[in-house]
């Protein structure tokens, strides 16, 4: 009795780890070599967050579109992947399934990348956000120049504030996220020069109930203009419509969260260096370069809220600064 | 810079943060409470929290009743309770381990069916703020206490009722009993199982609320993995608590409380690192732990499983 009782709890727990852990593949796997051409992506976050891991998704549905369809180009991904070890074995696996490029969508997956990646010598793999392709030729980096964006929002956020506060909801001080948050606070010093941007990290990339809260903090601290990075700030996003609030956002358009109060958003458009490393690939070169997506080249764009009455001069100010990064009239200093 | 600290808007805002931010560990601290001083470690909370949280959100959005998302949270909560119930009491499983399978299922179907039933993140309009005429104009208590939505006042006052309950009725005597001496308990004729199955569906309720106390009343979103560890923290917070409601009350305020007040000290520009700031809560509770471990005692029956000899 004590044996069955063992094994039904064992295969009871094997069942729910599975339920857990299971894969979403968009189609079922291709295994002819002359098929089409095949991605596996590995992400932290769900692919609908209105952030980080929906850039990539919808840069891929563009990806596929372009290229003429599933016939073309298929792919599957692993999203929620927030353990490491087990993005880990998800990107060993899509390797070892012959994919013939895998993207670990997640500085945390560096270490495991430069693992794996020497075992899959005719696989490429993608990792970001990032400079380093660890000097592996068949590793390509990729990483966002996030504080452009950051500071065109902080531009027109300064522009717009009546109370002279603006408040930031940053994820941990690291990366992309610090990037923008810089930025934003850059952009906003240069255009009303004295005024307070309170930025609070709250070491988390997923706890929405402290985001809220860290958005709650800057709203009593006097801050009528909002802003965060990462997932975790759909909280911050509803803080700011409750209490009338503007929002800027980026990763993502997060207009359809709080359309009355998102003024604009710094979207990622990270099809522009996938479609690069696809031309090199299909030119034979497997990885050993990284990129960098911006304003210029077109991989970060800047999407206003067309319901969001953005006044003529304050467009215009927000027009001649994205000009401006772009011709490098502007440079964007950042704090240490 | 730290003077700030000390005035009364920065003062205000950590104690009305502080109470919105222990919301969701109240319900599921006082309903692993009942667990555990029958007897029965639940480590599946979080899962349970993250199912109940789903749950409340959809039906709220679908039926566009707050009230119906809070029931559907029960029944979800309730259902996982019973589940963990049987598992634990008839089958006789390992309580920590088949808590975690329960979490992992819960983190698993919230996910999967967010993705198929919604889709994407989406909105509702959660419980509003209530403000309780007259006593929400008192100078500052008022702003702290009585301008909070109506689920933070449910939580506030299952604290005195979990106590009553636990210390003053039959019933309390008979869980308190079975978390302590299950065999005396059912030579004195109290059904074990009955007790223990009753605050197993109790603790999943419970948890199921606090997940309608994020999805449809501090946050009004949903997504995946919603709860973010808050479940984990929940069960420490009844080791904090010495298993009794109004100490779960003193460790859910305290860690929500450094937490607002880390937020303010970032905000303010008081210069310690954020990665200091935010470890704060964590390092007291872990201090605090430590400092009165030796003092309390858990419940002689935890995590072991009952079987009648005869």
């Amino acid at each position: 009795m004590k044996k069955f009782r063992f094994l039904l709890t064992l295969i009871l727990t094997l069942a729910v780890l599975l339920t857990a852990c299971q894969t979403k593949e968009t189609e079922p796997v291709v295994e002819e070599e002359t098929g089409p051409f095949k991605i596996a992506v590995v992400m932290p976050s769900a692919i609908n967050d209105l952030a980080f891991s929906q850039s990539m998704y919808d840069a891929l549905v563009m990806i596929q579109e372009e290229m003429g369809g599933e016939e073309a180009m298929t792919f599957v991904y692993s999203d929620g992947m927030f353990v490491v070890d087990d993005a880990a074995a998800a990107i060993r696996d899509y390797a070892s399934q012959g994919y013939d490029l895998v993207i670990a969508h997640g500085s945390q997956y560096g270490s495991s990348l430069q693992e794996i990646a020497p075992d899959f010598p005719d696989t490429s793999f993608a990792w970001g956000t990032t400079v380093d392709t660890f000097g592996i030729d068949n590793i390509f980096a990729y990483e966002a120049a996030s504080q452009e964006g950051g500071y065109v929002n902080g531009v027109i956020a300064a522009s717009l504030s009546e109370s002279g506060v603006l408040g930031v909801v940053g994820p941990i001080e690291t990366g992309d996220a610090k990037l923008y948050v810089d930025g934003f606070v850059a952009g906003a010093e240069a255009t009303v020069p004295g005024i307070k941007v309170n930025v609070n990290y709250i070491g988390s990339f997923s706890d929405v109930a402290l985001a809220s809260e860290a958005a709650n903090t800057h709203v009593a601290a006097g801050a009528d203009g909002l802003t965060g990075t990462a997932q975790m700030v759909i909280g911050a996003i509803g803080v700011a419509e409750e209490n009338d609030a503007l929002w800027f956002g980026t990763q993502a358009s997060q207009t359809e969260l709080a359309p009355a109060h998102v003024v604009a958003n710094q979207v990622y458009r990270w099809d522009v260096v996938l479609s690069e490393i696809l031309d090199l690939i299909d030119a034979g070169t497997l990885g050993g370069t990284s990129f960098v997506i911006d304003l210029a080249n077109g991989g970060e764009v800047m999407d206003f809220n067309p319901d969001f009455e953005l006044p003529a001069d304050v467009q215009a100010l927000a027009e001649a600064t994205v000009q401006g990064i772009i011709d490098g009239t502007i440079t964007i200093e950042l704090g240490e | 810079m730290i003077s700030d600290l000390f005035s009364m808007t920065v003062l205000v805002g950590i104690l009305a943060s502080g109470i919105r931010l222990a919301t969701p560990y109240l319900y599921a601290s006082i309903g692993e409470t009942f667990s555990q001083r029958s007897g029965v470690l639940n480590l599946g909370v979080e899962g349970q929290m993250l199912l109940g949280a789903f749950a409340a959100f959809y039906v709220a959005l679908t039926t566009e009743n707050l009230w119906f998302g809070v029931l559907a949270a029960i029944v979800v909560g309730g259902l996982m309770g019973l589940a963990m119930a049987f598992v634990t009491i008839n089958l006789h499983a390992e309580q920590g381990i088949s808590g975690i399978g329960f979490y992992l299922f819960g983190l698993g179907l919230s996910d999967l069916l967010f993705q198929k039933m919604l889709g994407t993140v989406e909105t509702v309009k959660g419980f509003p703020k209530v403000h309780i005429p007259v006593l929400s104009d008192i100078p500052v208590v008022g702003e702290i206490f009585f301008r909070q939505n109506v689920l933070v006042y449910i939580a506030l006052a299952l604290v005195p009722l979990a106590w009553f309950v636990l210390n003053k009725t039959t019933l309390g005597l008979k869980i308190r009993a079975v978390g302590e001496n299950p065999e005396a308990a059912d030579s004195l004729g109290v059904s074990v199982a009955r007790i223990r199955y009753f605050t197993v569906v109790l603790g999943g309720i419970m948890s199921g609320v606090a997940g309608a106390s994020l999805s449809i009343a501090l946050l009004n979103v949903f997504q995946q993995n919603l709860t973010s560890g808050l479940g984990f923290i929940a069960v420490a917070l009844v080791y904090f608590g010495a298993w009794r409601p109004w100490g779960v009350l003193a460790g859910a305020l305290l860690f929500s409380l450094i937490n607002s007040l880390q937020l303010w000290v970032q905000v303010l520009g008081i210069p310690i690192p954020s990665d200091i700031a935010v470890m704060m809560p964590y390092i007291l509770t872990i201090l605090v732990l430590v400092l009165t471990v030796s003092r309390v005692r858990p419940p002689s029956a935890l995590t072991k499983s009952f079987e009648r000899g005869d």
